[in-house]
């Protein structure tokens, strides 16, 4: 059973994705990085389901489902910026300061 | 109608007869203010009508106390009536009542209230006719005689009170009646403020009464104080010290005096009614109607007779050097003033009394005959367009070849104010320094107060005869041109001065002495209001041949002093004020009132001044309240609000940071 | 070779990829490592007995997603110049959220069904942990029994049928407004 070693591959895969969301300004890099944590999140469901059940495959299911929706609603909200702003660094996109 | 109104209104049953109608006394100069009043707001020319209200509710309030005195002398009551008009305050334990009490003591001091007042306002149409502001005297005259009756009548101190101030606002509305010189309005200031300082002692006085015998009423007062304070004890007399602190205030004594002769910047009439014959007197009436308190409590006693025995000297000493007329008359209330205090620190409520009815005609009377030589020189001045300052006796003499009438008269009063008898003021004062002297041998010190009352009548003498040698005996110096349009005041003027004066020769048979074959009907009149303090603290009346040295020691000290106030002020030629040189020496210092004036400003006034300018405005209210509170909170809103700002950066990177914090944050409560 | 051994080769093997994709400065060459890491994890999910979710893995996410991520970056054409790595002070605050977050989590890895089933309310050491783990037991028998697809479309389509029909619904809604959102003029 592999229980462990796979729930600690996926909290230091967790956490190389938030170090990633912290370290790059990219836009998109950020969105890649977001996706690594939810990979991560994948992994503690299905490690799981070999000791509760079926139903942490469903729902990884379901995770990959919204994770390819949200990949694509982002990069389309990306795009718009992208034309307003001629750029996809995080340090330009700050309309919202006050 | 009205009357069945109060019935309902009250617990108690109204009285019968006249006394039920002491209210009307009160209501009727109140009228006469609110409707002067609206005149003076509306119809400031109609001065006919002004005066027939003004005056004519004056009279009507006296025809009010003369019924009220007719009743009373038929069936003299022992206690005194209760008029109850209306439940006040019932708060707690004070269930307090707006009520007149009707009494001997009150009921003579209604009488001469408003007779005296009815001739000074009849005196006023006269005298008042050329003002522009006639309505509004009059409105003020009347809401003044309106208060000093609630003063007077008050059942309790708090009705007492609310005479009280009414009076002191009165008197700054009157002294500052022409109030668009700016000297005007700063003496009424001046009298207001330091009546405050006294009203200051007269509210603690009423919380110690309250605290100690638990009510406010006069007569529980006069009950509850023998048991349960004890006398010459401290509770008694810090009531009685801090009571006559507000008669320091209200009667002009040392040391709140400063402020009467800067009053006589009000009109001359104003100065007869409120600075001579009532206003001032209400603290003598105070310390008369408290008398059982001020017996139970030596030490103040001795100290008010103290206070007016040294204030009588002392105002007496300055009234010898100073040049207005008005200001000699305002020096000599002071003075007369002391006496009457001197009277009710010994025991001789009865005398203090006494002299303050005498006082009011015969002072009254000086002042109004001023007022018509004052009126008379401000005529020619106007007509030969002069600017000599009319009240300055050294621009006067030899006025009794134009004013006859006013001479004769004010030569009456001033022969009554130096104690001549048979006229009023002998038989008062001499029964003050009688009382003095015979108190004397069982305390020495009162010695002393009686030498100091007897200076000052001797000091009195003098600059009465003076200020009536300067201003209608010797050479005139009124200029020629102006002297042609000299003459004497009309009878409406003429006429009330008349009555002063028929009151002034007749006044000493009030209470004419059983020695002189009197009955003292004053003595027994008051003798149930005092009685309680007599037995307290009781007179020791000097008899026989000690009485009749002292009576015929004071006639002598009047005739030297007359004399010699005639003699020393016509022996050298007195210039007009204009070329007159200034004093030098111990003349000076009285001619400035011995600097007090100028030593309460540097003392008092500057410091408080520059207290209230550097510490409590820029101090307190700027830095603290402004800076601090107002704008100060202000700041910490906006600072906080930066804080607040500082964290909507727009930049996503910044959120993703917090968020996180947060977020392992959070988790802490899980990983363990 | 074990198990273990082979779990063991792609864990490290994601992790570097993960590490290198986070760190490139080149954004094509973030994108391709994160493919590395897919690739890897649907290898890892093969192990642990979900296949479907490996190849659903690799046909969905590395198939259909990065290559989406692939189509914005070379649409947009950005990632020539410069280095988008944060500064310094940045970089320190991540290391300490990193290595906050990873001491909270690490005790993940001791995590054992044994734990598990006595947490669950069984004595200590009593039988086979997995006793206490029935839907466990079903999970490693069902493939055998209805084949891989069969063995989640089953749950899927009994318990979950009201989250599946929603998430199509989702679906729909993010298709629409993927479009409406790119579009040049509304």
């Amino acid at each position: 059973m592999l229980l462990g070693p796979a729930l600690l591959l996926s909290a230091v895969l967790f956490t190389i994705g938030v170090a990633g969301v912290l370290l790059r300004r990219n836009a998109i890099v950020l969105f890649m990085c977001v996706e690594l944590m939810l990979n991560a999140v994948n992994l503690t469901f299905v490690a799981f389901s070999q000791v509760l059940g079926l139903g942490g495959q469903v729902i990884v299911f379901f995770v990959m489902t919204v994770a390819a929706a949200e990949a694509a609603v982002g990069l389309a909200i990306i795009l718009a910026v992208f034309r307003h702003t001629r750029s996809v660094d995080l340090k330009n996109i700050n309309l919202l300061q006050g | 109608m009205t009357l069945s109104l109060i019935q309902a209104a009250a617990d108690a049953p109204v009285p019968a007869g006249a006394v039920g109608w002491v209210w009307l006394a009160v209501a009727l100069p109140l009228v006469g203010f609110l409707i002067n009043g609206w005149l003076a707001l509306t119809r400031p020319a109609a001065k006919t009508a002004v005066s027939v209200i003004g005056a004519g509710v004056l009279v009507a309030a006296f025809a009010v106390a003369a019924a009220i005195f007719v009743q009373l002398r038929g069936h003299p009551p022992e206690a005194p009536l209760i008029v109850e008009l209306w439940r006040w305050i019932p708060s707690g334990g004070l269930d307090l009542r707006f009520s007149f009490q009707v009494d001997q003591l009150s009921t003579v001091m209604l009488l001469v209230v408003t007779g005296v007042g009815s001739l000074i306002h009849l005196f006023s149409i006269g005298y008042m006719r050329s003002d522009p502001g006639y309505a509004r005297y009059f409105a003020y005259l009347n809401l003044f005689v309106a208060f000093m009756l609630v003063l007077v009548l008050g059942a309790n101190l708090p009705v007492l009170f609310v005479g009280w101030e009414g009076v002191g606002l009165c008197s700054y509305l009157l002294i500052g009646f022409w109030f668009q010189d700016k000297a005007n309005a700063d003496a009424g200031k001046k009298a207001f403020l330091m009546n405050r300082i006294g009203d200051f002692g007269v509210l603690i006085a009423m919380f110690i009464i309250w605290w100690t015998l638990r009510s406010l009423d006069f007569v529980t007062i006069a009950e509850r104080a023998p048991l349960r304070l004890a006398a010459g004890g401290a509770g008694v007399t810090a009531i009685t010290l801090f009571l006559f602190l507000g008669c320091t205030g209200k009667s002009a004594q040392i040391p709140l005096y400063t402020w009467l002769p800067d009053a006589m910047a009000g009109p001359t009439p104003v100065s007869a009614l409120i600075h001579a014959a009532t206003m001032v007197t209400a603290g003598v009436y105070l310390v008369a109607r408290t008398s059982t308190l001020f017996a139970m409590a030596p030490v103040s006693s001795a100290l008010v007779a103290g206070v007016g025995a040294f204030t009588a000297l002392f105002a007496a000493s300055i009234g010898l050097r100073q040049y207005d007329i008005k200001r000699v008359l305002a020096y000599s209330t002071i003075s007369q003033l002391g006496y009457m205090f001197l009277a009710v620190g010994t025991g001789a409520y009865v005398a203090g009394v006494f002299h303050l009815i005498t006082h009011a005609f015969f002072k009254a009377l000086l002042f109004l005959g001023a007022g018509s030589v004052i009126h008379a020189l401000h005529h020619a001045y106007h007509a030969t367009h002069s600017h000599d300052d009319a009240q300055d006796m050294r621009n006067m003499g030899g006025l009794r070849r134009y004013l006859p009438w006013t001479f004769a008269l004010m030569l009456i009063a001033t022969l009554a104010i130096a104690g001549i008898p048979p006229f009023a003021g002998f038989f008062s004062k001499d029964e003050i320094l009688a009382a003095a002297f015979g108190r004397g041998e069982s305390q020495p010190i009162w010695f002393l107060f009686w030498g100091m009352g007897v200076l000052a009548a001797l000091m009195t003498a003098f600059y009465m005869m003076r200020l009536m040698a300067m201003t209608f005996l010797g050479e005139s110096r009124v200029g020629a041109k102006e002297r042609e349009h000299l003459h004497e005041a009309p009878w409406s003027m003429t006429g009330p001065l008349l009555g002063l004066g028929v009151l002034t020769v007749l006044g000493g048979l009030i209470n004419l002495p059983v020695f002189a074959g009197g009955h003292a009907a004053l003595e027994h009149w008051l003798e149930p209001v005092v009685a309680k303090a007599q037995d307290i603290m009781p007179l020791a009346m000097p008899h026989g041949q000690t009485e009749w040295l002292l009576i015929g020691g004071a006639v002598a000290i009047a005739v030297i002093g007359l004399l010699l106030g005639w003699k020393l002020t016509l022996a050298r030629p007195i210039l007009p004020a204009r070329e007159a040189p200034p004093d030098t020496g111990f003349s000076l210092v009285l001619f400035r009132k011995y600097y007090i004036d100028e030593l309460y400003d540097g003392l008092i006034v500057r410091p408080l001044v520059a207290i209230s300018r550097f510490v409590l405005w820029k101090g307190v209210d700027q830095g603290l309240i402004d800076g601090v509170g107002a704008n100060g909170s202000a700041a910490l809103a906006r600072g906080l609000g930066w804080v607040g700002s500082r964290l909507q950066s727009g930049q996503l990177g910044f959120y993703i940071v917090v968020f996180l914090i947060g977020a392992v944050w959070l988790l802490r409560a899980v990983a363990r | 070779m074990s198990a273990e051994v082979v779990f063991y080769l792609m864990a490290g093997f994601a992790v570097v990829s993960a590490l290198l994709c986070i760190t490139q400065r080149n954004i094509i060459a973030s994108a391709m490592w994160l493919v590395s890491t897919m690739f890897s994890l649907a290898g890892i999910y093969v192990l642990l007995n979900a296949q479907f979710i490996a190849a659903i893995q690799v046909l969905v996410y590395a198939g259909a997603v990065m290559v989406l991520f692939l189509f914005v970056i070379m649409l947009l054409n950005v990632g020539r110049g410069g280095n988008d790595l944060r500064g310094a002070p940045v970089r320190l605050v991540a290391m300490l959220i990193g290595g906050a977050l990873l001491a909270q989590l690490f005790f993940l890895g001791r995590v054992t069904p044994g734990g598990m089933a006595v947490l669950r309310g069984a004595a200590a050491g009593s039988g086979s942990p997995m006793d206490a783990f029935p839907a466990g037991q079903t999970a490693l028998t069902a493939p055998a029994a209805q084949g891989v697809v069969g063995a989640i479309a089953e749950p899927l389509f009994r318990q979950y049928l009201v989250p599946f029909e929603l998430t199509s619904l989702l679906l729909l809604t993010a298709a629409v407004g993927a479009v409406v959102l790119a579009k040049r003029k509304l």
